[in-house]
């Protein structure tokens, strides 16, 4: 799930970047107002934690084990913001030190995992949390992993890496397991956490409403939207479907801006602009639900 | 004398509940080394925090003159320097060097100046030569001996240790014991090693369930409450020979 | 371990290492950009950026062939994209994908193998990364160690009653596992505290302040302006 670098295409690696910083920046600013530097300590050896906490493994069947990702359960325990703030300082740290995803694609892998796969990863616990507690865990590991993927697979596409219909499928079935298997291990190590220190999980609170199960259940709709406009990524598909009447590729490499930095195909330009519209869409919806929910709490 | 501490009637309820200290009354004088000896659990660690303000319980506590209250913990924390049971704890810093300045940059001494601080220290500490290097590439003895550098770095006048000898192979706890030794300032020593208060203490105090109900010498308080283990039940001593 | 071998590595004191980490990491970037945008079959620029890390890590005095081989981590991933992009007719991009993301890795590792963690994440800094991120990184890397190493004896301890780490049930196994981490956890969590006591005896204030604030020389200049130049030129030709 960490992209290494040359796998995005330039414009794509590019803008995400551009779009991590000021993101990156809120959220640290966010997270700098709720704790003072004292706190500082606590998020480093959390992330040192998640790190090490990947060398368990967890047996899921048929001689293969999981391992725990972590965004969602640092959003239950440290709360978003300082959750974002942890994994960007662990996905840097596993880029530099470990060559794991690249340093030119760091504004990618921050935003599929440290932005959207913590926020999709603490809706659910903040929405649902206080009723249906197992549920809600379940469902915001579950969707931390299988958006930061989605995501991850939507810009692989986007930049024109070939990927025929059949490994699309397969790879979403793969991180459908993978979300499933974050989500198990998640509620089982909450579950332990509370067992040791109630006060280690954070509480979500107890009004739900119907207001905001709506704008939850329209964040969704749209994030699934931002996804197949995205992942609808007619570049590979059309490949396929060029291969299958055997004509000639060399001329259909048109959206490859690995190529030229220059002369950009406007039909690509208006693609990748809609995908990633799309996403950031998403994104702006669930930060304004946010706003919402935490005005809405303080009323 | 003035004495450096001054604690009367301190009371400390930790949030779950738990009766932490039940009315502690202590004094330590200049130059005395005080080993606190008592079971896990009686307090000793609890009442230590207590002086240099990371906890706050009722009763009075005066440090150097100072009462130990929110607006004095800057000065109070200068005077008394604590080296904690977890080296790694401790050392929180990517550096050595670094780590030991930490105290005096927050003193408000420059860069430079905190720098000649922190080397001369552990010149006194005989950790000199890994300045530059990590924490974790020191051993236990090596990594306790940085600690208290970053505490003496300070300049204090009382210190005290927590349980300094843990994790400490002979040879280290001997030189720990002589740097100790060799160090003016009064000490505070939290230890259940007898040996190590025997050499290093002029005077131990015993806590029990929050209390502190004896004042004297180690080997007095060691006899009273039997605070050794070479005193096994005699059938048990039989059974262990008879094993081996 | 691999970072600890890493960390080894950026202990040196060859001229590499002793250039400021901005102009190290600027010099990355230019690397990383120009073969980001360098098209696969532009071979003699890509065989020219090879040597060019090449002779870096000869500079820099590190361990050749152990280099390459850990910076093939990479490999198995773009391999795997490689074939199926081979297997969709598209060739070079393929072979740019495999070499490219290799050289990058091991661009990132000669960064990386010169210069120790926590003087990159002060150059971060001074190239405008936000300072409670970095402070967090710091922390993170100087605990990763301690914490790792405790993983792994939970880990040894845990199969050590297990009989072996297929042993028992996969439900049981799985509840240790989680049990497991929840103690990592906590324990995690009140090291945290003890870090917090130890920074407030020592008088901590509220704020890091910077010891060694780092120093850009001419020296460091000429580096990062001479490796871009020299990238530029080969990339346009």
């Amino acid at each position: 799930m960490h992209i290494p670098d040359n796998f995005l295409s330039t414009p794509v690696w590019a803008t995400l970047d551009v779009v991590s910083i000021p993101t990156v920046a809120l959220m640290v600013r966010r997270a700098g107002k709720e704790l003072e530097d004292t706190r500082i300590p606590l998020l480093g050896v959390m992330g040192a934690f998640v790190f090490a906490a990947q060398m368990i493994n967890f047996p899921v069947g048929a001689g293969t084990s999981g391992h725990l990702v972590g965004g969602a359960l640092l959003a239950c325990t440290l709360g978003p913001s300082p959750a974002a703030l942890v994994l960007t300082a662990i996905i840097a740290i596993q880029a530099f030190v470990f060559q794991d995803g690249g340093v030119l694609a760091l504004g990618a892998n921050v935003f599929n995992m440290a932005i959207a796969g913590v926020l999709a990863g603490y809706l659910p616990f903040r929405l649902w949390g206080a009723r249906h507690r197992k549920a809600a865990i379940f469902a915001g590991a579950f969707l931390s992993v299988l958006v930061s993927a989605a995501l991850a697979l939507s810009e692989l596409l986007i930049s024109g890496v070939a990927m025929p219909r059949a490994i699309v499928l397969i790879s979403v079935g793969l991180f459908a397991v993978s979300a499933a298997i974050e989500g198990a291990i998640t509620i089982s190590v909450v579950q332990a956490i509370e067992n040791l220190n109630p006060g280690f999980v954070q509480k979500p609170d107890r009004a739900g409403g119907r207001a905001l199960a709506a704008i939850a259940a329209g964040a969704t709709i749209l994030a699934l939207a931002g996804f197949m406009i995205a992942s609808t990524a007619p570049d590979g598909i059309e490949r396929l479907g060029a291969q299958l009447r055997l004509s000639a590729k060399a001329n259909f490499r048109a959206p490859m801006p690995d190529y030229s930095l220059v002369s950009f195909d406007s039909a690509w330009i208006r693609r990748a602009t809609a995908g990633l519209a799309g996403l950031l869409l998403v994104y702006g919806v669930c930060l304004a639900a946010g706003r919402l929910i935490g005005r809405h709490r303080s009323a | 004398m003035t004495p450096l501490i001054e604690v009367r009637d301190l009371h400390f309820r930790y949030e779950d509940g738990t009766q932490a200290l039940n009315g502690v009354d202590f004094t330590l004088h200049p130059n005395e080394t005080v080993a606190l000896l008592g079971a896990n659990g009686s307090g000793k660690t609890t009442f230590v925090l207590h002086l240099n303000g990371v906890l706050q319980g009722e009763g009075s506590i005066t440090v150097c003159g100072m009462p130990v209250n929110k607006d004095n913990l800057a000065g109070v924390r200068s005077k008394i320097g604590m080296v904690f049971q977890d080296s790694d704890e401790q050392l929180f810093m990517p550096t050595v060097l670094e780590d030991v300045s930490f105290g005096p940059l927050n003193l408000g001494l420059s860069p430079e100046q905190a720098v000649q601080k922190a080397k001369s220290a552990l010149e006194q500490a005989g950790m000199a030569h890994a300045a530059g290097k990590a924490p974790y590439h020191l051993s236990a003895g090596e990594k306790k001996r940085v600690a208290l550098a970053g505490v003496l770095a300070m300049n204090p006048e009382i210190l005290v240790l927590d349980e300094p000898n843990t994790f400490l192979d002979p040879p280290a706890e001997g030189n720990l014991l002589h740097l100790l030794k060799s160090l003016p300032q009064a000490k505070l020593l939290i230890t259940h090693n007898i040996y190590f208060a025997a050499a290093l203490a002029n005077r131990a105090v015993f806590f029990e369930k929050g209390k502190l109900v004896a004042d004297g010498s180690v080997e007095e308080i060691v006899q009273r409450f039997n605070w050794t283990y070479d005193s096994l039940p005699a059938d048990l001593r039989y059974s262990a020979q008879r094993r081996f | 371990m691999h970072h600890v071998l890493v960390d080894r590595w950026s202990q040196g004191s060859t001229a590499l290492h002793r250039r400021d980490p901005r102009a190290k990491i600027v010099a990355l970037l230019a690397f990383l950009i120009v073969l980001a945008t360098t098209p696969p079959d532009a071979a003699a620029t890509l065989v020219i950026d090879a040597a060019l890390l090449l002779s870096g890590i000869l500079i820099s005095a590190l361990p050749l062939v152990n280099l390459l081989i850990r910076a093939a981590t990479v490999l198995p991933f773009s391999l795997t994209f490689g074939l199926i992009s081979w297997l969709a007719g598209d060739t070079w991009r393929a072979v740019g994908l495999i070499e490219k993301s290799y050289l990058s890795a091991v661009a990132v590792l000669l960064l990386v193998g010169t210069t120790p963690l926590p003087l990159l994440l002060n150059g971060l800094e001074s190239l405008g990364a936000p300072r409670l991120l970095v402070l967090v990184a710091q922390f993170l890397y100087r605990y990763l160690f301690v914490i790792s190493e405790q993983a792994q004896h939970m880990r040894l301890a845990a199969s050590c009653r297990h009989g072996g780490e297929h042993a028992g049930s996969r439900k049981s196994r799985f509840r240790a596992a989680a049990g497991a981490l929840a103690v990592l956890f906590a324990r995690s969590y009140r090291r945290a505290e003890g870090i917090h006591r130890a920074m407030i005896s020592r008088a901590f204030g509220g704020h890091f302040s910077l010891l060694f604030p780092p120093t850009f020389r001419a020296s460091d200049a000429l580096f990062t302006a001479a490796v871009a130049a020299f990238l530029i030129v080969v990339r346009i030709q």
